[in-house]
């Protein structure tokens, strides 16, 4: 890679900085399918163009296959589209969009321990899909809403359907969305937020 | 509905642990690497220095202003833990300074909620 080349590495644009008081930042999740829209509901939102961060890992083949002793190795690369929302002059939102496949989320530390939360975005055309995502942010305890992205011909099912199919408690929320609209992407993680709200303030 | 239904899973405590499959690209042990998170945000602490390596002088050019681990990975077109490798570098030479984010907890925190919210409602 060349390092010298300004504008490969031009890094953020102007309108891009962040304001020198910015002190911390908290994630959200955006995790689905293939093609639910995670990357369109990132990017409604997002003050940034979507950005790209990827992780590479080499998987260790198992068993002695070739001449020299040596394992084979197979390279995945893994890529997460993030967008940032800047909140406050010292705190900023970021939210990345990841594929639900369990076995690579280890690769970007803490992504979902350090998460506030999720949002499980589904397509009601392909709703077994997210069945197995629920499940492990079931298992790791990570708090989440399900917004149902609309797509033209996708049936529409009342929520109590869907809560009933997805098998989620009563006060896990799910709500109809369209990713493409800023307003209603907002509208998902305003809801993700005020479950966590609701969280702690809960009766234990 | 396609007739097919979910079954709700309970909470184990602890996450399954794939990592020793698997060989990061960083190519240094864990033990190396700073534990920076990819919202960790980055501020330079001056200009680097006149031998600091080509991408180690654009790492900290670009991260004048405060940016994320996961910014500089993008920017920068390198994966997460080569960043974080680059990284752990800077910080031991204290060329950068890093801004731990704020994780959940057990109990959430509200203020930080409510500001949050208040955040969303001006999108
Ligand atoms: N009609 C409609 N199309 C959408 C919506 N969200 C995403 N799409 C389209 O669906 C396709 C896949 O979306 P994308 O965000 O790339 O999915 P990802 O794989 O989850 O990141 C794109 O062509 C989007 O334009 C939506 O809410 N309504
Ligand atoms: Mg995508």
């Amino acid at each position: 890679m060349d390092f010298n080349s300004s504008d490969t590495l031009a890094g953020p644009r102007r309108e891009d900085v962040l304001p020198a008081t910015a002190a911390s930042a908290v994630k959200v999740v955006i995790v689905g399918g293939f093609g639910v829209g995670k990357t369109t509901m990132v990017g409604s939102v997002s003050e940034i163009r979507p950005l790209t961060t990827e992780e590479t890992m080499t998987q260790a083949g198992i068993g002695i296959d070739d001449d020299y002793g040596s394992a084979t190795k197979t390279a995945t690369t893994v890529a997460m589209d993030f967008g940032r929302i800047s909140i406050t002059e010292q705190l900023v939102l970021y939210l990345f969009g990841t594929p639900g496949q369990e076995r690579f989320w280890f690769l970007w530390n803490g992504l979902f321990e350090g998460a506030l939360g999720a949002v499980v975005l589904v397509d009601t055309r392909r709703l077994e899909v997210s069945f197995d995502v629920i499940g492990r942010l079931e298992e790791r305890g990570v708090p989440f809403v399900v917004a149902v992205n609309s797509f033209p011909g996708a049936p529409r099912y009342p929520v109590a359907e869907l809560r009933a199919a997805l098998d989620l408690p009563e006060e896990i929320p799910i709500l109809h969305c369209d990713a493409r609209r800023r307003a209603s992407s907002r509208d998902v993680l305003l809801s993700l937020m005020r479950f966590l709200h609701s969280l702690s303030t809960a009766p234990s | 509905m396609t007739g097919a239904r979910r079954e709700r899973r309970a909470p184990t405590g602890s996450a399954a642990n794939p990592e020793r499959l698997y060989v990061l690209t960083g190519g240094t042990e864990a033990a190396e690497r700073a534990a920076l998170d990819l919202v960790t945000l980055i501020v330079a602490r001056g200009e680097a220095p006149p031998t600091a390596p080509p991408e180690q002088a654009a790492l900290l050019r670009m991260c004048a202003t405060p940016l994320s681990v996961a910014e500089l990975s993008a920017y920068l077109n390198l994966p997460f833990s080569v960043v974080t490798v680059l990284l752990t570098e800077l910080l031991a030479a204290r060329l950068v300074e890093a801004r731990a984010p704020v994780v959940r907890s057990a109990l959430p925190d509200r203020t930080l909620l409510e500001a949050v919210m208040h955040g969303l409602q001006q999108l």
